[in-house]
């Protein structure tokens, strides 16, 4: 389905998603993240541990997120939508399409993501929230990495994450601080397949964010996030993203970003900007 | 004499402003007003300045119940504890508190969190 047409289709979603009744959403403000490229409440480039949406026990809630992402060589497309149960269970699939100017072809990818919160609680109690994810990934456009000898077009990432919101934790400002492990068989996300032809195995990579909310609506911070680098044919290196958030209020939330991806696919230094705006049940 | 949260926070008085504008919010808040079906508001209102300005760091000195004597039997969801905190921000906000002393506030109250939620 041409990119247009698709994000025609999710637009009257986000509208349908954002009239509706305000009932569950008993969590504070921000607290639902964002959408990360890969659909997950998070960051921009990070899954955190917290469940999207605002849906406390016993509620429901959800996101949609239309995100683009320019670097010099490649352009991102993304479109998600995630559900958050009971503040216990979140369900997500994203659809990516990653633009490669130079060769003028283009790469999609599926992702469906789960996420379980195991213990823990992001603002209350002794212990920062705890959660375990996976993201089940199918590149749709296998003849790139496959020229690149990446071994499979499809696997699966999981992650333990833990966030923790500290109140007044800098200067009176709340700290948000997020910290994931993942293990992964994915080369850049999984936009280039998944594992390497000489048979390299999966990877432990650590991937974390720190945020300092301004006040309520405004969140300034960073990411980082290791990479696994299993082709013999191509670098890849770890990402990083200086990021701000919006949280005028609990419909909607908007992430930008300036992003560094390194070198993708032998193009050296890509480094752009993120846009992402959500609508939140 | 005053310590640095509850001047931050605009001094007694200032906390007694909070707790009124609180109260403004929770008269309108629907998910918790019936917890307050049987309470002596009054006295509420006299206990919740002292909490406050005890918790922001004095000079006042609490004298009611414990947090866990107070809320026991109430079966208070972690929305409805949610739905407290939000109302607090907006009088908070309302009274102009600067966001450092919200902030230092809150932190402190939301360690009661395991005093009042589900007992």
């Amino acid at each position: 389905m041409p990119e247009r047409i698709r994000s025609l289709l999710v637009a009257p979603l986000l509208l349908a998603l954002s009239a509706l009744d305000a009932g569950a959403d008993s969590r504070l403000l921000a607290t639902g993240g964002g959408t990360q490229f890969e659909g997950q409440a998070g960051g921009g480039i990070v899954p955190w541990a917290i469940i999207s949406g605002y849906a406390e026990e016993s509620e429901w809630g959800g996101a949609v997120a239309l995100t683009r992402s320019r670097v010099d060589d490649f352009e991102l497309d993304i479109a998600a939508v995630s559900v958050g149960v009971h503040n216990r269970y979140e369900l997500g699939y994203a659809r990516q399409k990653l633009g490669v100017e130079p060769l003028g072809l283009s790469i999609e990818q599926d992702v469906f993501g789960a996420k379980l919160r195991l213990a823990g609680d992001l603002l209350y109690g002794d212990l920062p929230q705890l959660s375990a994810g996976l993201q089940y990934k199918r590149n749709r456009d296998f003849a790139v990495p496959a020229s690149l000898q990446a071994d499979s077009r499809d696997g699966v990432d999981y992650y333990l994450a833990a966030s923790r919101l500290w109140l007044g934790g800098l200067f009176g400002r709340n700290v948000l601080t997020s910290l994931a492990l993942r293990s992964t068989e994915a080369n850049q996300t999984g936009l280039l397949g998944f594992g390497a032809a000489d048979g390299s195995d999966r990877k432990w990579v650590a991937e974390g964010s720190v945020g300092v909310f301004l006040d309520r609506h405004w969140v300034v911070g960073v990411e980082y996030r290791q990479k696994p680098d299993l082709l013999d044919t191509v670098d890849e290196d770890d990402w990083a993203d200086v990021f701000i958030g919006w949280f005028p209020n609990k419909r909607v939330g908007l992430v930008a970003a300036f992003v560094d991806l390194g070198p993708i696919a032998g193009l050296p230094s890509q480094r752009g900007w993120y846009l992402s705006v959500q609508i939140n049940r | 004499m005053e310590t640095t949260c509850t001047r931050a926070s605009g001094g007694e008085a200032g906390i007694t402003e909070i707790v009124d504008a609180f109260l403004v919010e929770l008269s309108e808040d629907q998910d918790v007003l019936p917890l307050f079906a049987h309470t002596d508001i009054e006295r509420f209102r006299e206990k919740l300045i002292e909490l406050l300005c005890d918790t922001a760091g004095g000079p006042c000195t609490y004298s009611g119940d414990s947090m866990r004597d107070t809320h026991r039997g109430m079966q208070i969801s972690r929305a409805q504890f949610n739905s407290v905190v939000e109302d607090l921000i907006r009088a908070m906000e309302r009274e102009q508190v600067p966001v450092g002393a919200q902030n230092e506030l809150l932190r402190r109250l939301a360690a009661m969190y395991e005093d009042i939620v589900y007992l």
